[in-house]
């Protein structure tokens, strides 16, 4: 057990972990494919569903881009946050490739700054 | 494999074979709609392979990732998560909640293939991605359309997942030559940074980000990253909640389920 609560993981640790991603991943999209429609979907479910992405994209963005884990420490620093600010604006206008060169370069111009 | 009909073949009938494509051409019917796609997935590709080599991945674990999960935005919170310290079971927690909607395009999907047979089912659910959803419910959701609906979703479904595994190992063998200050793990909030911004549709969904997000800073110091886990379990939840108060409030059907 305690090597699935220490990192770094050994291999076979690790491939598990991808074997079980991946199996649980495929029950998750075969689910209705392959009961083929004997069910429907619970009212309750589907509305959860629908918040799933924002909810769950903003929990990992969020964090990342303030630097949450050195939050009022003296590691902390503005490029991040400042970067990720830009980069949200180009976001907006929802270009993959924008975005990743807009927030890199700005990224890079701060770091050089500060 | 069933027998396709040559569609090169000579006979006058062939014109009706333009509004009723046989396998083969609802397969390119399929390839040819998802092509528009194409091109915003080789970043994120790219990105993820590079961010699976970072979180320390060999070659072979990083394709493993790729070919066994075959989700990007579970791949990159994955690899997040490696580098991040995290316990394996939030590592599984994590993937399986952001591929929860898988769980809704199925269920939209299913009633679409029911004639199909087993092993071909299970070939669609592993290659069952957002975008291979989008374009087959809006073809099979047009009316009088006579494609095969089973190939015409695999020709949607294949080639995005040839393009992935392709670019991943492009993203492999170029990630190990670039240096470590550049800062390029950063692509990879940034990458669902674009993601997240379709995701925020309406009033309620804007609260479920700003919940999710705010908790998951607040927390960020809990050990396992379990921050990420509460921080997105109280934006689904406050989202639901916003959005029964808004319906009450307005008196208006809830919009339908896309």
């Amino acid at each position: 057990m305690s090597d699935l609560l220490e990192q770094p993981f050994s291999s076979p640790v690790l491939w598990g972990l991808i074997i079980a991603c991946g199996l649980g991943t495929w029950m998750l999209r075969l689910s209705f494919i392959q009961l083929a429609g004997v069910w429907s979907l619970p009212r309750w479910f589907s509305r959860g569903l629908r918040y799933v992405p924002p909810a769950v994209l903003a929990a990992l963005v969020v964090p990342a881009v303030l630097q949450a884990d050195a939050l009022f420490t003296p590691e902390w620093d503005w490029t991040r946050p400042a970067a990720g600010l830009v980069a949200a604006a180009v976001a907006l206008t929802r270009r993959v490739v924008l975005t990743l060169v807009v927030g890199m370069v700005a990224l890079w111009i701060f770091m050089g700054l500060g | 494999m069933s027998a396709s009909p040559p569609l090169s073949s000579p006979c006058p009938e062939s014109l009706a074979s333009d509004t009723r494509p046989g396998p083969r051409g609802s397969f390119l019917a399929g390839a040819r709609s998802i092509m528009p796609m194409i091109p915003a997935i080789i970043p994120f590709a790219l990105v993820s392979a590079y961010a699976a080599r970072e979180a320390g991945l060999s070659m072979a674990e990083a394709l493993g990732l790729s070919t066994i999960v075959f989700a990007g935005a579970a791949q990159m919170a994955f690899v997040s998560l490696i580098a991040s310290g995290a316990v394996a079971p939030v590592i599984l927690a994590t993937v399986l909640v952001i591929n929860l909607r898988m769980v809704m395009y199925s269920a939209s999907l299913a009633p679409h293939f029911r004639a199909e047979p087993v092993w071909r089912r299970l070939l669609m659910g592993y290659v069952l991605t957002d975008q291979a959803f989008a374009i087959s419910i809006t073809r099979f959701n047009e009316s009088g359309n006579g494609v095969h609906k089973g190939w015409f979703y695999l020709g949607t479904a294949l080639p995005l997942w040839a393009v992935w595994q392709i670019f991943t190992l492009v993203g492999l063998l170029l990630g190990a030559r670039l240096p470590a200050d550049w800062g390029l793990e950063f692509t990879v909030p940034l990458v669902f940074l674009v993601l997240l911004v379709p995701a925020i549709r309406d009033r309620p969904s804007a609260e479920a980000a700003l919940v999710g997000g705010g908790v998951a800073v607040m927390l960020a110091g809990l050990p396992y990253n379990l921050g990420l886990m509460v921080g997105a379990v109280s934006g689904i939840v406050w989202g639901v909640l916003a959005e029964q108060r808004r319906d009450r409030r307005g008196g208006a059907p809830a919009e339908t389920v896309s």
